[in-house]
């Protein structure tokens, strides 16, 4: 079977999606865009991110561009489709991606990522002490909330690297799947928060050797603050933290300014972020959510993608005249196969009017937000050639509106 | 009682269980797997509390209710008399909570706060807010042992994702590990004993789907390893087959009698069988039953995927009307006939 046939293969596969009234989202100008350099994809989980992530990837590939796509979390099976067999943290190149581009794929390992970030940013007596200290050990690898800090860590350095050597033009990365996705927005500003605060004197004081001298310098309120840690905490405890607070104080410096770095990278016209969604109510308010989140920091925002749509072949014949046929094919007795199929027809014509009062609901409230949309596929993506379809349907033109 | 009454909570699968919580996929819809629920668990005349984590007002959108502020408020009555009550916990009022219950220390919360300790504790280290969600839940569960004066019958914990609930639950551990004496460590060894007992039951919801369905299996070996009870599956959304055995089995393989159909849809009037329209209607008819075919044989493949997991598996169907007050009654309903409460 020759390219082209497989390509209007998929165009066929689409059938009729739905009617959005929303500026279409073209994403082949996104990718084709040489400014563009780093698409990030946001949404509620479950709702096909990283396959769009990945496939907008390759497409970009297969357009001749030099890309690396940052997984967060990948389906087994998608992971094999990329070739990606090991948590490594290194960008493995993706093999099977036809034309002059590459491809490169890798998923977060987020312990090593911390991990990394430690020993790059301290002498190797102090990492090792970081290292083995149990508080850190729980916080890299354990504590929720970590992943978003190191997911835009590991892009601020794919970005570092790709500009010393040129190795990538364009970075995909995926973000993690929980609304807190967006937190590292708001990283440069809480790590300023702590870092400015007294609590970081509080915390590292012990370690300084200095005692309740220093409490007193501190203000009134210090002595009670103390006290309650180390009820609270109890002395051992408060020490070990103390000894970890100081241990990263100069690194946690480090980091807020890569956070700030980071911050800016995001907000320059050359990110593109694209929210992901389905047609469900709760997936719709996500992305609401990350819609405005991201209008209200000014990120660059290039569109929705909505994936997951009912498609139906003849959006001429209504679900009531599909029933009304149905119906009558039934009393007549005759042709029963035929009105089980019109059944079927008028079903899916239902599923499609209330994903349409859903998007609108969307659309209605963002009429400028530009809209993709993908049919709902039967199987996942096992393999490049599913990635390449995903990657046509996410593309394509939806069918012209109906004459009727 | 009435022939068609549920059975009784007593004789439902996890009839030891006070706390039951309930993970899934992003969206499997685990918040309204947990409303219902707590319904189900609250007829008889049983008090009931669904307790949601994530600050997404989920419950207060399924119950069509205000915002939940951070105290218990009651959602909804249930059959029998029953009541359901709903809490959406705020981190930041549960750790002040949390030093007056434990420390008698409320009056340093505005201390704590004005050091940034309290932000630090909730946001820079997120850990500590699953540390103190936990103790949250597990506080309402014990209510009952302490002959308190408002006790809840179950706890329903609307918990975060899958992907993350292993961590979630296991972070106690993680907490006594850090801490090896001390009133940190008692805490957090009393709440690993409850959650590993048969008092807690994690159920998990999943859609027919392969990646869901993955997530499942991997959600279920991980409980397992972390020595928590794994409750039941709760397989949501699904959809009965719209076409008899024999049918899906020709359209599978587009096998299904294209003259006959087209003859079908002329006799309803949709267009004769050699007309423009009459073909069009046929086509795209068998196209869509092929699809529906290949969705029904895959939805067959994932179903026996979860049957070999070795747990109670309940199913709710998808509501085409959307979710309102009515469904989550409904679906509540069919829990109780299935045994889940």
């Amino acid at each position: 079977m020759t390219t082209m046939a497989e390509k209007t293969d998929s165009v066929d596969a689409a059938g009729t999606l739905l009617d959005l009234k929303a500026p279409l989202l073209d994403l082949d100008d996104v990718i084709d865009d040489l400014n563009t350099r780093i698409i990030v994809c946001c949404g509620a989980g479950g709702v096909g991110k990283t396959t769009t992530a990945a496939a907008l990837a390759l497409r970009a590939a297969e357009h001749g561009r030099n890309v690396c796509v940052l997984t967060i979390d990948p389906a087994r099976r998608l992971a094999q489709a990329m070739g990606l067999t090991e948590l490594d943290n290194t960008p493995r190149p993706v093999v099977g991606v036809e034309g002059d581009g590459s491809l490169h794929a890798m998923m977060l390992d987020m312990k090593r990522t911390f991990d990394e970030v430690v020993e790059s940013h301290s002498d190797p007596e102090r990492a090792q002490a970081i290292l083995d200290n149990p508080f850190y050990q729980a916080l890299s690898s354990s504590f929720a909330g970590t992943q978003e800090y190191m997911a835009m860590e590991k892009l601020g350095q794919l970005r570092a690297e790709a500009d010393t050597d040129g190795t990538w033009d364009l970075i995909v990365v995926d973000t993690p799947p929980s609304r807190s996705a967006l937190d590292f927005l708001d990283a440069p500003e809480r790590l300023g928060t702590f870092l400015d605060g007294r609590f970081i004197r509080v915390l590292t004081a012990p370690a300084r050797g200095a005692g309740r001298g220093i409490g007193r310098l501190l203000g009134a309120g210090f002595g009670l603050f103390a006290g309650v840690l180390t009820k609270i905490l109890g002395a051992q405890l408060l020490a070990d933290l103390g000894a970890f607070v100081a241990a990263v104080d100069t690194m946690f410096g480090g980091f807020r300014e890569r956070a700030e770095q980071t911050y800016a990278l995001l907000a320059d016209p050359g990110t593109a972020f694209v929210v992901v969604a389905s047609p469900e109510r709760d997936a719709l308010r996500e992305a609401s959510y990350f819609v405005e989140r991201l209008e209200d920091d000014k990120m660059p925002l290039a569109g929705l993608v909505l994936n997951r749509v009912m498609s139906v072949r003849a959006p001429e014949l209504s679900a009531e005249e599909a029933m009304v046929a149905a119906d009558h094919l039934t009393e007549s007795g005759e042709h029963l196969d035929a009105a089980a199929l019109l059944t079927l027809h008028a079903d899916r014509m239902r599923t499609r009017t209330s994903q349409q009062r859903l998007a609108m609901r969307f659309t209605a409230a963002h009429p400028l937000v530009p809209a993709a949309q993908v049919p709902a596929l039967a199987e996942d993506v096992h393999d490049l050639e599913g990635l390449r379809t995903v990657a046509t349907l996410l593309t394509q033109p939806p069918s012209p509106p109906l004459s009727s | 009682m009435p022939v068609d009454s549920p059975s009784p909570v007593a004789g439902a699968d996890w009839s030891d269980a006070l706390l039951h919580v309930v993970s899934g996929k992003g969206g499997t819809g685990k918040t309204t797997v947990a409303a219902a629920l707590a319904l189900a668990l609250a007829s008889e005349g049983r008090r009931v509390m669904v307790m949601e984590v994530e600050g997404r007002q989920g419950l207060a959108q399924l119950f069509d209710t205000p915002p939940l502020p951070y105290d218990e408020r009651k959602l909804s009555v249930a059959p029998g008399g029953g009541e359901v009550w709903g809490l959406a916990v705020d981190p930041e009022e549960a750790l002040l909570e949390y030093l007056e219950m434990f420390y008698n220390l409320r009056r340093a919360g505005s201390v704590l706060r004005r050091m940034g300790a309290v932000d630090f504790a909730t946001t820079i280290a997120p850990g500590l807010r699953d540390v103190l969600l936990t103790g949250k839940a597990i506080e309402l569960v014990r209510r009952k042992d302490k002959g308190s004066a408002n006790p809840y019958d179950a706890v329903v914990l609307d918990a975060p994702p899958t992907g993350r609930i292993t961590r979630f639950l296991n972070v106690n551990t993680e907490i006594a590990g850090l801490a090896k004496v001390g009133p940190i460590r008692s805490q957090a060894d009393s709440v690993m004993a409850v959650l590993r007992s048969e008092r807690t039951a994690v159920h998990l919801t999943t859609l027919l789907e392969e990646m869901p369905v993955q997530e499942t299996a991997d959600g279920v070996a991980e409980l397992r390893d972390a020595a928590l009870p794994v409750g039941g599956i709760v397989v949501n959304m699904t959809r009965p087959p719209m076409l008899d055995a024999q049918s899906l089995a020709l359209a599978a393989t587009s096998g299904l009698p294209r003259t006959r159909i087209a003859d079908g849809v002329a006799a309803a009037g949709l267009g004769g069988a050699r007309s423009k329209a009459g073909k069009a209607i046929t086509d795209a008819l068998l196209a869509e039953a092929s699809d529906h075919a290949a969705r029904v044989a895959l939805e067959s493949t994932e179903r026996k995927q979860i049957a070999q997991l070795g747990t109670p598996v309940y199913e709710l169907p998808f509501l085409a009307g959307g979710m309102d007050v009515a469904s989550l009654f409904e679906l509540s309903r069919l829990l109780r006939e299935q045994g889940m409460a």
